[in-house]
């Protein structure tokens, strides 16, 4: 058996914020080189773990370590070794693209000749060398987002945390960002990111936990996940009484949602067929599950706050 | 309630240093402008008041209006320096820049950024203050060599400033409710503290009550007996009123901006 050692490991993980409970004594781990998603609606407790993680937002209880050490006590350390791109572009507005840089890498001791070649480097890894001498609030959405991922990569890190990393982002820098993570997955940095974005989810992480009210729903690989919760594949009508009557005779496993039905079945094609003749279905459509399937049937349809 | 939180020593790192270094490197950036007022400030007051009001009032306690002003200038400086930079200027910082929420994201924590602003916001007002000295000599309104001893002192008043100021940025609801304290406090101190007219053709009690209350008060008299050049022993009162009063201020700013912001 291959010994993987575990990054993160959280046990009991519990945040109150007054009479609030926003996270509610979770327990998750995080393998060394993994790239490991927390998923979950607004308000579901995800960046409040994330900045526990970080060491900036203390535990109510619970044991929480990363790389062996503990959040509590050994913040410093942990940090030294930790990227953070935070969910909000926190740049330093009064300084350029490679002032925003160099300043951080004395936050963490980097020597200044180090420093400025990291600095070089990092531009060119998320090319904005031409926006060196650039005030920050003159770079558009993706430019900050990339510079903030450039500044979390500054001390070289073995972890990186990303929260929301591509929110408000357009097609190209999305996937830019997706292959800077990957490029970095490939040499050994352990991600762990939150995102609204299934189809990021499913395309990046390796592992996720689906997070509400502060709980951990479940956990596992995009994959397992959908094969488990909802099958393969999905066949979606139109909500109709009579279609519905059909559906509970054939015992079919179904959901209605909203003004929609689905149907959840490993056979798409044979079910298609069988419910177009036997229960006269007008318009169907057969497709693959996919994790926002899983999604919202765990976490429900309601509006979050 | 646990009010003896709000009383734990700070540890002080490097990492205080590399905070007040981004500040420094932010004022350099724009060095010429933060550098001007200093130089120009002295010599509108030195003009309007000193001069144009002097006309009127020939000596105080034995000195020329002008001289006799020209060290509350001085003081009311290093009050102004630091305040606005750890009220104003760290407010922004933490609130709009999200800065401070950058730097702790690094191995530097909360307590490093609070004492780097602090440390910062005393050496503004240590530059308002160096840089005033030449301007006023020119005048022939202080004596050398006493008067250098402004320059250090003005770090430690400064430092008084500008934990009162931090004070205020960790419990001020929004930008705009900074003006109550400087309504309330900043603006009669730098009319009452024996700034502009001699603190004994106050009532007795209100003397004791500036004496008591207003750090102003105190710079003044120190920096008043330098640019005099009689320095007596009667200052250690001051001195110590104002080590102590920074001491408690430092520790309890730094923990009232962690109970702000670590959540």
């Amino acid at each position: 058996m291959i010994y993987i050692p575990q990054v993160i490991v959280g046990k009991d993980v519990r945040k109150e914020f007054g009479e609030f409970t926003a996270v509610d004594s979770v327990a998750f781990s995080v393998d060394e080189g993994e790239l490991f998603g927390f998923l979950g609606p607004n308000g579901a407790g995800k960046t409040t773990t994330m900045r526990m993680i970080q060491c900036i937002s203390p535990m109510t209880s619970g044991t929480l370590e990363v790389f062996g050490m503990d959040v509590n006590s050994h913040q410093r350390e942990i940090k030294f070794k930790m990227g953070v791109v935070p969910q909000e572009n926190n740049l330093d507005p009064d300084f350029t693209v490679y002032e925003n840089l160099f300043v951080f890498s004395r936050y963490f001791d980097i020597p200044e000749n180090e420093a400025k070649k990291r600095v070089e480097e990092l531009l060119e890894f998320v090319h904005l060398e031409e926006k060196r001498d650039t005030m920050t609030e003159s770079l558009s959405g993706g430019m900050k987002r990339r510079l903030v991922l450039a500044r979390a990569l500054i001390n070289k890190p073995r972890l990186l945390i990303l929260d929301e990393p591509t929110v408000g982002l357009d097609p190209q820098s999305r996937h830019l960002m997706w292959d800077k993570l990957k490029g970095l997955k490939k040499q050994g940095v352990t991600i762990v990111l939150t995102t609204h974005y299934l189809e990021e989810a499913s395309q990046l992480c390796d592992r996720l936990v689906i997070m509400d009210n502060g709980k951990i729903l479940v956990e596992g690989s995009p994959r397992d996940l959908i094969q488990e919760h909802i099958g393969p594949a999905i066949v979606e009508t139109d909500k109709d009484p009579n279609i519905i009557s059909c559906l509970e005779a054939h015992q079919a496993n179904y959901e209605v949602l909203g003004e929609e039905i689905q149907i959840y079945t490993d056979n798409p094609q044979e079910i298609t067929d069988h419910l177009l003749s036997e229960c006269k279905l007008k318009r169907v459509t057969a497709r693959t599950a996919t994790l926002e399937d899983v999604f919202l049937k765990l976490t429900g349809r309601k509006l979050r706050e | 309630m646990d009010i003896g939180m709000y009383f734990k020593p700070p540890e002080l790192t490097s990492g205080a240093f590399k905070v007040w270094r981004r500040n420094k490197d932010v004022f350099m950036k724009n060095a010429k402008l933060n550098l001007l007022p200093p130089f120009i400030e002295p010599l509108l007051y030195l003009f309007a008041m000193g001069f144009g009001l002097g006309m009127f009032i020939e000596e105080i306690d034995g000195v020329p209006y002008a001289k006799f002003i020209a060290p509350a200038l001085i003081s009311v400086s290093v009050m102004y320096g630091a305040f606005f930079e750890c009220s104003y200027g760290s407010y922004v910082r933490m609130y709009y820049q999200k800065t401070f929420d950058a730097i702790i994201a690094t191995p530097l924590s909360i307590e490093d950024v609070i004492i780097g602003e602090l440390l910062w916001g005393a050496t503004r007002s240590t530059i308002s203050a160096t840089l005033m000295l030449p301007v006023i000599a020119l005048f022939g309104l202080i004596t050398f060599p006493h008067s250098l001893l402004i320059i250090p002192f003005a770090f430690l008043a400064g430092l008084l400033f500008a934990c009162l100021g931090m004070c205020i940025a960790a419990v001020t609801p929004n930008i705009m409710s900074i003006n109550y304290p400087i309504m309330l406090f900043i603006t009669p101190m730098f009319l009452f503290s024996g700034t502009f007219f001699p603190l004994n053709v106050l009532p007795e009690i209100v003397q004791y009550i500036a004496l008591a209350i207003l750090p102003l008060t105190h710079v003044v008299m120190i920096i008043r007996a330098l640019t005099f050049g009689t320095p007596g022993l009667e200052l250690l009162f001051n001195l110590a009123w104002i080590i102590g009063v920074c001491a408690i201020g430092f520790v309890v700013s730094v923990n009232m901006m962690k109970k702000r912001l670590v959540v």
